[in-house]
């Protein structure tokens, strides 16, 4: 405001800025340490996997065979050490980062998005609606994930586009269920009726007025759903669904060092202990994120 | 927006012919509504009155079309602005909502959205009724926050920074920001205390005054009517039972119930006198006698109430009352006539 303005002087002390509510999340997110930790960890893996191609050449440092350096042990040249084909570990390690973190994303993507539509319209038209999609939802939940992944990708074939479908398959039910427990409880709230006496349609109703507000614990489920669609993709990798040889997947990696555990456990430690922290970090960023975006836990 | 400036106090903004409305459920019927005619001359208000449960907000909500699921709403005639709302579908309902016909809610803590500013949210409705740009819009908005008395600088805020009243405010503004020819005020002061009431109410009849603008105010506080309407209807069990300008309801009171009802109020004068309640309590409406209503609480009733309907019964050119004791043309209720 000018200052020639003559507002008198208690309005122009008052700021009248908008405050954004995404300052206000990340101001609550950044007193977390733990989150800031998980954040930490999950930008570096995010950088690294985005400059993998930059960093290493795939033909001759990732996927390429140099027997003669086969099985060595973690030393100076190669930090955590060599496989059975001469491949460095550690290149390999870092390089699978963009497939357990890409897959985990767009799987959990297409995971959320199906699964608000649905929840949100199961918990805005209750009725048959309802009843249809939350008993489809109880059946698609009652199959384990993991049968459910195979099961898909068995049908589809290996590939990295099926293991995403799959995984973001079996992540649907979590979302469903959310959402349409966030919009029970908004779509009976007077601003909605309002909104339908100003004449709006109930799809921009529910679209820009009703998910706006259950955005909180599908935010948080999101974090906590990418950190067990990493653990799925591993798996699936692991039993040779996932990401097809010889690309240097988490799981994968376990499962080729899977016969020199005895003699060169490092080919399996160093995969476990990545698969390990991601996921503690997705977590970590989730249970902060909970708390920052719960207005009951500020201050 | 196709409204004429000019207003013409005798044109009809408002007219309902025989609403019904019903909550039919599994076990039983709820008659909410049983036959409620309604004519809103332009620029005037009509004051909606009775107890909870008479269904009030039935009528103002059937009005927009928007009564709830499993609600089935019956009406010989409806028309706004000379628009006939029941032929209307789906998409020019929603056309008409906001622009022709608008409402304010009881609740300004929970009408509002929390995720987003107010200024956003006038702007909304503005947006979707006009072809307008997103700035302009806001502009709107702004305008139409000043106009009810709040700085536009505050458009930015969201709406847990506002204060009781201010929500109201801006609830109104959200209402007014079509420019409806029509607006349905659904008991607007409830929530607020009595001087934010008084402001409220005085910026309501300041718009409706400069809008020429007609309006429905649902309430039951007896004293916003006198303040405020022209005409009054009185409602018991889904039925107008007294109808008229507010000097035939208010001076020349003809029925039982609305007699009741001034009684109940305390005394200004006689401060220490017990207050009279109508006895008994309203009944139910999935189980309504079958004569008049309010024959069970009524100390004048005779056998006749408790077997038919009362007739409606005009008393002079604008009093209507449904009382079958005045078949009697001697009968007089206690309350004395003023004048």
């Amino acid at each position: 405001m000018s200052k020639k303005n003559e507002t008198p002087e208690l309005l122009v002390s008052r700021k009248y800025v908008r405050q954004s509510q995404i300052r206000i999340i990340l101001h609550n997110l950044r007193k977390n340490k733990g989150a800031m930790i998980g954040l930490a960890i999950i930008t570096l893996l995010v950088l690294v996997s985005c400059f993998a191609d930059v960093l290493f050449d795939y033909d001759t440092e990732i996927a390429g065979l140099n027997i003669s350096e086969k099985l060595i042990r973690p030393c100076k040249e190669h930090l955590f050490g060599t496989d059975d084909l001469g491949r460095d570990i550690f290149k390999r390690v870092l390089y699978g980062a963009r497939y357990s973190l890409g897959v985990g994303f767009a799987a959990t993507m297409i995971g959320m998005a199906i699964g608000v539509v649905f929840g949100a319209i199961a918990g805005y038209y209750c009725g048959l609606a309802e009843d249809i999609i939350m008993r489809l939802n109880d059946i698609l939940s009652a199959v384990p994930s993991i049968l459910m992944g195979i099961v898909i990708v068995s049908a589809l074939g290996a590939s990295t586009f099926n293991l995403m479908l799959a995984i973001g398959i079996t992540s649907v039910p979590q979302f469903v269920r959310i959402t349409r427990a966030a919009v029970l409880s908004v779509r009976n709230q007077e601003y909605v009726e309002a909104l339908k006496a100003t004449g709006m349609s109930e799809a921009r109703i529910i679209a820009f007025h009703i998910i706006p507000n259950c955005m909180s614990p599908i935010i948080v489920q999101i974090t906590l759903r990418i950190a067990s669609a990493i653990i799925a993709t591993s798996s699936l990798s692991f039993l040779g669904l996932g990401v097809p040889v010889p690309a240097p997947e988490w799981g994968s990696m376990l499962n080729l060092g899977r016969s020199y555990v005895r003699t060169a456990s490092y080919l399996t430690i160093f995969p476990g202990i990545a698969i390990l922290i991601t996921v503690l970090a997705f977590n970590l960023l989730g249970d902060g994120l909970r708390d920052a975006l719960d207005p009951k836990l500020r201050k | 927006m196709k409204k004429d400036t000019e207003i013409r106090k005798d044109d009809i903004a408002l007219e309902l012919k025989n609403l019904r409305v019903k909550f039919v459920l599994e076990r039983e019927t709820v008659e909410a509504v049983n036959g409620i005619d309604i004519t809103l001359k332009r620029g005037h208000t009509l004051g909606l009155a009775g107890e909870t449960g008479a269904g009030k907000t039935t009528t103002a909500l059937s009005l927009l079309r928007l009564v709830p699921h499993p609600g089935k709403v019956e009406c010989d005639s409806l028309k706004v602005d000379g628009k006939d709302v029941l032929k209307m579908t789906s998409k020019e309902l929603e056309k008409f909502r906001g622009s022709d016909l608008a409402m304010i809610f009881q609740d300004p803590m929970t009408s509002l959205n929390p995720v987003f500013t107010v200024g956003q949210q006038i702007a909304d409705t503005i947006m979707l009724h006009n072809p307008t740009t997103k700035e302009d819009a806001m502009k709107q908005a702004e305008k139409m926050l000043e106009l009810v008395g709040i700085p536009a600088v505050r458009a930015v805020e969201y709406p847990h920074q506002f204060s009781g009243g201010m929500k109201q405010r801006v609830v109104i503004a959200i209402a007014l920001a079509c420019n409806p020819g029509v607006l349905i005020a659904d008991e607007p002061t409830t929530a607020l205390d009595v001087t934010i009431q008084a402001q409220v109410l005085a910026l309501m009849k300041k718009l409706r005054d400069e809008r020429g603008m007609s309006m429905i105010m649902i309430t039951h506080d007896l004293g916003i009517i006198a303040d405020v309407c022209d005409e009054v209807a009185i409602m018991y069990a889904g039925r107008i039972v007294e109808y008229g300008t507010l000097k035939d309801v208010f001076n020349h009171t003809k029925h039982p119930y609305t007699e009741g009802l001034f009684n109940s109020l305390p005394n200004i004068r006689n401060r220490s006198e017990r207050l009279k309640p109508i006895p008994g309590l309203m009944p139910d409406p999935s189980n309504l006698p079958k004569g008049c209503a309010f024959a069970p609480r009524c100390r004048y009733a005779t056998e006749a109430c408790r077997t038919a309907r009362p007739a409606d019964r005009m008393v002079s050119d604008t009093h209507m009352v449904a009382c079958t004791a005045y078949d009697d043309p001697d009968f007089r209720i206690d309350r004395p006539e003023k004048d």
